[in-house]
């Protein structure tokens, strides 16, 4: 996984609240069987006037023109700014991968569901949480004619725009996750011999869970 | 030692160590795996040289995008070319990694929520995860069982445990008794509206309560499966006699002297009486009506006597949202669901595709006709198992004389990834449990509802209150 220290790009905002995987990313693309190539399908049933599937082109199809991701300067932003609960619903991680093949890299919201959220750590996508007051000065900014870059630093914890800047809080192991881009799997089988204890103490207690 | 909650006495057990980060390492018991969510998590294995940690934990099973028609065909009968390479590749890494696999045609295939518990997969006092949301419904068992990511499902197989984060306590008490017509699914849905879609996120929600003691472990399986859709990863139910009588004699429960041995550790999985939780919801039940969603959020849903709210208040946001809400139902704010016509029935899912779902389904449509103007009305049994049992006492006559199509297990138009899903501007009266826009298909308005209710509107065409049928 990419490492993610700092990130500067437009924000778009996506003033919703309730957004689900579902919509993130529909059903017909989680046939795939990898890990990239969803970017083009993000938002699919709002992004497209005429249904899509895996073997259908995105080229061929009707880009919605009322629709966020397809209205300039949106087009090319990277900050994603949402309302409560973003990414509730369904635990598929295809629609982190699809946020990240297309570029997003940062999401802010007030509250994330809980399955969506650990994802992200996984997969270079910084989710933020921020006080409502503060995403509501953030949708001001945004909704400004011109354009609204924040600059985003994990290593301090801080959102910028221009002079204004805001703290945020990461737990520290989910910042580590994506400050050095490592893989998780790989730390946690250094504890290999704990958790071997741990089956060593557990077997006598519940042999039938060993069977 | 101090009191605990259930889940804290879970967590506990399962807890192999607590890292410097603040999170912890959990021990996962119970692995259940699809083809969807997997094989990322394979090649994710296979590309760093691992192998699972331990294989009898996992059990795989094909569920989401498998034909409900034409079964006898196998894997070659699934028309969408990538959905069978999909279930092929699920076969093709559980051979190669040697993880045992419930394949198609086998007749204990079915939804892996409704498989698991009855294999007896599903233990009490497990940890259990999957990749899939409703993993929940196994907290019916006493169990600590959550939905993860891909990424997760990775994690598990390489070290057996899940890097996670201690969950706050949440017990919802439901008093009293359901009057004629009610079930376990409109109890949950209600909550469910109290409480908010995020009403429970960050909390492990206990059910208990009076209503929960007098449940059977079918309408407890029902409640627990959709936590998710009140916020929470987890839902649980402490265990009882008709935990211990549901799990009794299964494939895979303990025999003989261990199965005492488990009995008597699984008595000590319940919340002490003084155990402490950070929030906790009274809920009384007794004069609950039949509950249905009007909108495109679980969290939307009214009685069946009740009407779509006038507005959504005085905040912009929010007035945007029930206005694109109403839109894409086809409503108007303050419209009455009673009589609203459907055109298309769904009875199934992880949540409602249990025997005693279908059974409580047959009483009602028996010597009945599903009315004319439904276009399609599907019966979807949740396993191989329960469609076996439901042909042998007699219930695939009544729902075919009825005018429902009888189909194999799978999860169905409850998510539309095989054939049966809906078309734009469709209405559907659906037992399954997500009603967001575009889930049952592109375009497609949802109302969530117990089966019941569900039956009786696929016999009168439209939204109707079963309780006066």
């Amino acid at each position: 996984m990419e490492p993610f220290k700092a990130h500067s790009g437009l924000v778009i905002p996506f003033n919703r609240t309730n957004v689900d995987t579902d919509a993130i990313l529909p059903k017909q693309y989680l046939k795939m069987l990898g890990k990239t190539g969803y970017g083009d399908f993000l938002f699919d049933d709002e992004r497209y006037l005429d249904p899509g599937d895996v073997d259908i082109p995105v080229t061929e199809r009707r880009p919605n023109p009322d629709f966020i991701l397809n209205q300039s300067p949106y087009d090319h932003g990277t900050v994603l700014l949402a309302g409560a609960n973003f990414g509730c619903g369904s635990s598929r991680e295809h629609a982190v991968w699809a946020l990240h093949d297309y570029g997003i890299r940062v999401v802010l919201a007030p509250s994330f569901g809980d399955i969506f959220f650990n994802n992200c750590f996984n997969n270079g996508l910084l989710p933020v949480i921020l006080a409502q007051s503060v995403i509501d000065r953030l949708f001001e900014l945004a909704n400004q004619p011109g354009e609204c870059v924040l600059n985003v630093d994990l290593e301090q914890c801080e959102l910028g725009h221009g002079k204004d800047v805001w703290p945020f809080v990461v737990e520290p192991g989910r910042r580590d996750n994506l400050l050095s881009g490592l893989d998780d799997i790989g730390r946690t089988l250094a504890f290999g011999e704990t958790i071997r204890e741990y089956e060593v103490r557990r077997l006598p207690l519940e042999p039938w869970i060993f069977r | 030692m101090a009191s605990q909650t259930l889940y804290d006495k879970l967590w506990d057990r399962h807890l192999v160590a607590e890292l410097a980060d603040g999170s912890a390492l959990l021990y996962v018991d119970r692995h259940l795996l699809h083809e969807v969510t997997s094989p990322q998590a394979f090649s994710g294995l296979r590309s760093a040289g691992r192998k699972p940690w331990r294989i009898s934990p996992n059990v795989a099973v094909p569920d989401h995008a498998v034909p409900t028609m034409r079964r006898e065909l196998g894997v070659a009968g699934i028309a969408d070319r990538v959905a069978r390479i999909q279930v092929e590749t699920l076969t093709h890494n559980c051979r190669e990694f040697g993880i045992p696999l419930i394949e198609l045609e086998d007749e204990r295939q079915g939804i892996v929520h409704v498989v698991g518990p009855e294999q007896g997969l599903t233990l009490p006092g497990m940890t259990i995860v999957c990749g899939d949301s409703h993993t929940a419904t196994h907290g019916a068992f006493a169990t600590l069982a959550m939905g993860i990511g891909t990424s997760d499902v990775e994690h598990v197989l390489a070290s057996q445990t899940l890097r996670t984060h201690r969950q706050k306590n949440m017990r919802v008490v439901f008093d009293g008794t359901l009057g004629f017509g009610v079930t376990p699914k409109d109890l949950i849905l209600a909550l469910i509206g109290r409480i908010g879609t995020a009403g429970g996120t960050g909390y492990a929600i206990e059910y208990a309560g009076e209503t929960i003691r007098n449940m059977s472990m079918e309408g407890r399986m029902t409640i627990c499966n959709m936590s998710i859709e009140a916020g929470a990863r987890a839902g649980m139910i402490a265990y009882d006699a008709a935990t211990e009588a549901y799990v009794r004699g299964r494939p895979y429960t303990p025999k003989g002297t261990e199965y005492a041995d488990a009995c008597r550790y699984w008595q000590k999985l319940h919340s002490d009486d003084d155990a402490v939780f950070d929030r906790e919801e009274y809920f009384p039940v007794s004069a609950l009506i039949p509950q249905i969603t009007w909108g495109t959020s679980p969290e939307m849903v009214v009685g069946i006597d009740g009407c779509v709210p006038e507005s959504a208040g005085s905040d912009e946001a929010a007035r945007a949202s029930f206005k694109r809400t109403l839109d894409y139902m086809g409503l108007e704010p303050g419209q009455a669901l009673k009589d609203l016509p459907v055109d298309k029935v769904f009875i199934g899912s992880c949540t409602n595709a249990r025997m005693e779902d279908l059974r409580a389904v047959a009483n009602l449509v028996k010597g009945q006709k599903v009315s004319r103007s439904i276009t399609q009305a599907l019966i979807v049994p949740g396993s191989g198992q329960i469609r076996l049992q439901a042909e042998r006492e007699g219930l695939d006559a009544i729902f075919q004389k009825a005018g429902f199509e009888w189909r194999s297990a799978g999860c169905s138009m409850c998510l539309g990834m095989n054939d049966d899903r809906l078309q734009p501007g469709e209405r559907c009266a659906s037992t399954s449990n997500r009603n967001f826009e575009g889930r049952q298909g592109k375009g497609g308005r949802t109302h969530l509802m117990s089966p019941l209710m569900a039956a009786a509107a696929a016999l009168t065409g439209k939204l109707t209150d079963v309780r006066e049928l």
